[in-house]
């Protein structure tokens, strides 16, 4: 069976088994509507990158690499840094994903953790001017490396982590010098993500890939402590208002509770 | 930059022994996802492999009536190096890195018994030091192995190669970049035929026989760790957890 076909099946047999299930209160695992799988992030993972972090969130692993480069910088922003964060959804982490240019998939999560650092302004991007015509470029790369469900909160919390490993490198006549840093990147906070789907009339966070199958739409909440920096909603059902608050403050609260995990 | 003397009494830049292997440490079923999977950290290196299959081949018109047609796709991180950001994605060099790594277990998978179907190799280098395709395919029969794949022969290999002057086993980044000669080679285990070899530089007949025996040595010490890795899969299950 080709994997289209077998995800097309997958979602009709999932969904059925997944609303009987919730209609016993119970979902795909024994946890509750609100918990997390078990989290579990491993700091500095890789020596040749400037921070690294791999995150997992019960089976799903995502690994983080940031590396530092010199770079022109914005004509509009001539004085700042950039950074960017992209997403390979390598072939290894699903029988699902196949080589090729990136899927719409791994540049929406890749853009929806972007705009959770970037609109947290954890990162000082005036403290990475080099001279005129040259910024320190920071590049966030995310490595899917299994997917079980939840990769979004996986691979925020993996960038949050390796950001928080991440070493400013020392400069020298305005050109990096690899493997010599003069301290850590001074970060303003923590952004995580927190993913609920909405399945009939029933909201679960962080979903297993199962579950994912049988969703009807899907909500991201990105936080830092006490405030929201990014929402996403895909797939094509829809959320009541009530259903996204009531999401915003169980991502509020469950988003500390990612970050003590960094 | 001033070139480091690679030998200084009889020892390497890291202390190394002539004939001494970088520690190397196999996990085998690491990945939940997919059907067969291994990480190897060896020196500096840190490799990460996924199997799929056998499963229908894409596009059909390329499936054999007779085999399963293996598939390899390795690939370098952009972060897998000290030096600057890299482009993911396949390139020149990894395409045909890609190219004799399935030849080499083209050899020992017994593709007959799965005809129009085909198998997935993705190995994925996510931090490098020289050899990564040593331990891309060290990393490769373990996930094969790891999957249930059947295979006639484990397959582990090692780099060689002269360094200062003398031969030398398991080649560093820096030895493998300032050295005189680098040969990566490959052997099915107990059959001990050469199923993987590259070379550059320049060695006389003598030196490559000598690297060769010296290549078959260290490819059993090799050995030894997948068949550790793989056996203590099986006391967990067929998964072990990841540790990078």
């Amino acid at each position: 069976m080709g994997n289209e076909a077998r995800e097309l099946v997958l979602k009709e047999v999932n969904r059925e088994l997944l609303l009987n299930l919730l209609a016993g209160g119970k979902r795909m695992d024994e946890r509750g509507p609100n918990d997390y799988r078990q989290v579990k992030v491993q700091k500095g993972v890789l020596s040749t990158a400037e921070g690294s972090a791999l995150a997992q969130i019960g089976d799903s692993k995502v690994l983080c690499g940031v590396k530092y480069g010199e770079m022109t910088p914005f004509p509009d922003r001539p004085t700042e840094g950039v950074f960017m964060v992209m997403a390979e959804f390598l072939p290894l982490a699903s029988p699902t994903f196949e080589p090729g240019p990136p899927s719409p998939e791994s540049i929406e999560l890749a853009r929806v953790v972007d705009r959770g650092i970037r609109s947290a302004e954890v990162i000082d991007t005036k403290s990475m001017f080099i001279e005129e015509g040259k910024v320190l470029g920071l590049f966030i790369d995310l490595y899917v490396m299994d997917h079980s469900g939840n990769l979004t909160d996986t691979a925020a919390l993996a960038a949050a982590a390796a950001l928080a490993d991440t070493k400013v490198p020392r400069l020298e006549g305005g050109k990096i010098v690899r493997g010599d840093y003069t301290g850590p990147l001074s970060l303003t906070d923590k952004p995580v993500t927190s993913t609920f789907i909405k399945v009939g009339d029933k909201i679960l966070l962080d979903p297993l890939r199962s579950e994912e199958h049988a969703q009807d739409c899907q909500l991201t909440v990105g936080t830092v402590d006490g405030y929201v920096v990014c929402m996403q909603k895909s797939g094509s059902g829809s959320m009541t208002k009530a259903e996204v608050m009531g999401c915003i403050d169980i991502a509020l609260e469950k988003g500390n509770e990612l970050r003590s995990h960094i | 930059m001033e070139t480091p003397e690679l030998i200084k009494d009889g020892k390497r830049l890291d202390g190394r022994a002539l004939d001494g292997l970088r520690p190397i440490r196999i996990m085998a079923g690491v990945l939940k996802e997919a059907e067969g999977s291994a990480f190897v950290e060896w020196g500096g290196n840190k490799v990460i492999c996924g199997i799929y299959g056998p499963r229908e081949c894409i596009p059909k018109h390329d499936a054999s009536p007779y085999k399963s047609l293996l598939k390899c796709r390795y690939t370098m991180s952009p972060f897998a190096s000290l030096e600057e950001h890299g482009r993911s994605g396949p390139n020149r060099r990894s395409t045909e890195i890609s190219k004799v790594i399935r030849e080499a277990f083209d050899s020992v998978v017994m593709s007959g018994e799965f005809p129009k179907t085909q198998i997935d190799i993705y190995v994925d280098v996510l931090q490098a030091e020289g050899g990564t395709r040593i331990a891309a395919i060290a990393a490769a029969a373990v996930a094969l192995a790891n999957a249930g794949i059947p295979m006639k022969d484990m397959i582990s290999g090692v780099a060689v190669g002269k360094i200062g002057g003398q031969l030398a086993v398991d080649l560093g980044k820096a030895e493998d970049n300032l050295g005189e000669s680098d040969m990566p080679i490959a052997f099915t285990h107990r059959g001990k035929e050469i199923v993987f070899l590259q070379m550059d530089g320049k060695l006389t007949p003598e030196e490559l026989s000598r690297n060769i025996d010296a290549a078959m040595e260290a490819s059993d010490k090799v050995y030894a760790l997948q068949a550790e890795a793989l056996r203590k899969s099986y006391d967990s299950e067929g998964g072990q957890e990841l540790e990078m």
